[in-house]
């Protein structure tokens, strides 16, 4: 095993270690489509969680990007109109199919969720479809 | 409670930025099964749902620490918008290589791209809303 795994490995158990902080603390889901979305609305009182959430997630990125940042080393080259059309097809799809990677991934599989292994499988196979797609037509 | 989920979303962005799971680059390259295969983002997911396949079981059976009850999905079925918002989703995904929780961390890179995938992202979610108040 190298840094290869082991890191992708390290982070995956700290994704789920934060979903079982959520479950065991409060009893949700750490479904970030969710969340995320749930800050775009009037905040109320039972809802605070989310903000917090997402305020937790921009310190630590702040943390991470000042002071580890060979993770950050990559770029995010795409014309904009591609970007636009692909926040598009996340933000509308993930509402729309009630999750996203975490949520219905990190989340429901463990769980058994009919749903979220549907879902699971069928956003992996269409981003794949899609990547094979794009790299055949360039 | 907002303490709580402060902690995990910051031990979740710490978990996103070391596996590799923010790298729209490394996102493709594990989606290109046909191609040059980067399998290594598997072991995100797999280390990620064997944690959670036995801290679920325990945690499920007790009361949640800073709340009365679990509040868990209650739709079971399997239906058309499950299935075509997880198709579109998919779409956009492979597009990029950036879903929801990579999206926000990467806004501390401030890179335009950035700002335009994620303020897309938001309008995307801002229509679902929208649509779903004028088909009812």
């Amino acid at each position: 095993m190298n840094g290869e795994i082991l890191n992708p490995l390290f982070g995956g158990v700290l994704i789920a270690v934060a979903s079982s902080i959520m479950l065991g603390g409060i009893g949700r889901i750490m479904g970030i489509s969710g969340i995320v979305s749930g800050v775009l609305s009037i905040p109320k009182k039972d809802e605070f969680w989310r903000y917090s959430f997402f305020v937790g997630m921009l310190t630590a990125g702040y943390i991470m990007y000042n002071f580890s940042p060979q993770f950050f080393e990559y770029s995010l080259s795409a014309d904009p109109f591609k970007l636009i059309v692909a926040g598009l097809l996340v933000g509308f799809g993930t509402r729309l199919g009630s999750g996203c990677t975490s949520g219905h991934g990190v989340c429901g599989l463990p769980r058994l969720a009919r749903r979220s292994i549907i879902a699971t499988i069928t956003f992996m196979v269409a981003g794949i479809i899609t990547v094979l797609l794009e790299r055949l037509m360039s | 409670m907002s303490v709580i989920s402060f902690l995990a979303g910051f031990i979740f962005t710490i978990g996103l930025t070391v596996s590799g799971m923010i790298n729209p680059e490394k996102v493709k390259g594990f989606l290109d099964i046909f191609g040059d295969w980067d399998y290594s983002l598997a072991f995100v997911m797999g280390g990620a749902v064997v944690f959670n396949f036995i801290a679920f079981k325990f945690l499920i059976k007790k009361k949640p620490v800073f709340a009365s009850s679990h509040n868990l999905p209650t739709k079971l079925i399997v239906d058309r918008d499950l299935i075509i918002g997880a198709i579109l989703f998919g779409i956009g995904w492979g597009l990029i290589g950036i879903c929801p929780g990579p999206g926000i961390v990467n806004l501390i890179t401030m890179e335009t791209n950035i700002f335009i995938f994620v303020g897309s992202m938001l309008t995307g979610m801002y229509l679902f809303g929208l649509f779903d108040k004028l088909r009812k």
